[in-house]
């Protein structure tokens, strides 16, 4: 759709269904993949509780989106970068959160994880190396 | 330079359409463009042409349409984010068989992929959000 | 030139300044902006944070706001520059990013 390719990071701060922002950040990214752009997501702080497992919200009426991460590979949004830290300081691992993979079509659609863990200063490099930086 | 700016919190509620008309003000003033305004989250509320603030408060929906007529700037609303929160141009509310639309002189009713392109096209992308 | 970052949050309200200072480069910049200013008075248990990194780190704030606090200049942290909202333009034109940390 345009020939200019940017490095677009979405910056994700904020735990789910208490507000709207996670919701409302992954329709900006699902909307985004049609441009072809350089896409990264960022998770830290409380914004990894947006991909924990087992969310479930029959009972408070709000629209359960946590299944979206898992699609966001046939979006070939591929790169979700979880800070270590963030995780630890919140007791959980990497267990803790979904499985979220992709289909590598340059290694014969090998499936592979879109989660990759860094340490806050990898996860400083990563906005560093950004064009354009969306927070929500 | 070129600046994309996005408004994600509701006006009266929260500073940031506050702070972002201030900084597009600012950069207008010193010759800066600024080739879109994006309304995103609780930002739509700002375009409803509704909202009656007391007279010694800043009217900050007239604010921006003064300034969006003097720059010729493109003001836009997310469509999706609009529907939500009972946002509506002419168009939209005969589409969705509403009685009434209330959006304001210089805004305009658009999908997410303005936001995109506006961070394509401009050189630094700015949030004012909470 | 690196990255403007900007702060809108009281650092007495939740954790977003020390989040924002953990992932800055050297060179970058920090602009406290809405509640954010409070972080840059002088005695406050965010002081020595913002001291040590403005070895490596330009910290600014956003006067207008100090001023509707009721903030007197005097009180703000040697180490952090006040700037008005031309200055905040400058800022983000002359770095190379913006990062807003909501």
């Amino acid at each position: 759709m345009s020939e200019t390719i940017k490095k677009f990071l979405y910056v994700n701060r904020k735990a789910p269904y208490g507000t709207i922002y996670a919701q409302e950040s992954l329709e900006v990214v699902l909307i985004g993949a049609a441009f072809d752009q350089d896409v990264s997501l960022a998770f830290l702080d409380d914004g990894v509780f947006q991909l924990t497992k087992g969310q479930n919200t029959k009972e408070i009426g709000l629209k359960n989106f946590s299944a979206t991460y898992r699609a966001l590979g046939d979006y070939e949004v591929t790169k979700l970068y979880v800070e270590k830290e963030s995780l630890e300081e919140r007791g959980l691992t990497l267990d803790d959160l979904q499985n979220i993979e992709y289909e590598d079509e340059d290694d014969d659609y090998a499936e592979k994880p879109s989660i990759r863990l860094v340490t806050r200063a990898e996860m400083a490099d990563v906005m560093a190396d950004q064009d354009v930086v969306l927070s929500f | 330079m070129k600046f994309g700016i996005v408004v994600s919190e509701g006006p009266y509620q929260h500073q940031a359409s506050d702070s972002a008309y201030n900084f597009v003000k600012a950069a207008l003033a010193k010759g800066h463009e600024v080739s879109r305004v994006f309304f995103y989250h609780d930002g739509v509320n700002v375009g409803t042409r509704l909202s009656i603030p007391p007279q010694d408060d800043r009217q900050i929906q007239e604010q921006w349409t003064a300034l969006g007529k003097e720059h010729d700037l493109d003001l836009v609303i997310c469509i999706a984010a609009a529907q939500r929160r009972g946002l509506l141009d002419e168009n939209e509310a005969k589409r969705q068989g509403k009685d009434a639309d209330n959006i304001a002189e210089g805004f305009r009713i658009s999908g997410l992929g303005q936001l995109i392109e506006m961070g394509i096209q401009a050189d630094r992308t700015i949030t004012f959000g909470d | 030139m690196g990255t403007l970052h900007t702060v809108n949050k009281s650092p007495f309200q939740n954790q977003t300044l020390l989040s924002c200072l953990a992932h800055v480069k050297d060179g970058d910049a920090v602009l406290m902006i809405e509640d954010g200013v409070y972080g840059a008075t002088t005695g406050t248990a965010v002081s020595d944070a913002l001291a040590k990194i403005s070895a490596d780190v330009s910290l600014y704030v956003l006067g207008p706001d100090l001023a509707a606090r009721g903030i007197d200049a005097g009180r703000i942290a040697e180490a952090v520059n006040s700037v008005d909202y031309e200055g905040f333009v400058d800022l983000a034109a002359t770095h190379d990013r913006v990062h807003n940390w909501l």
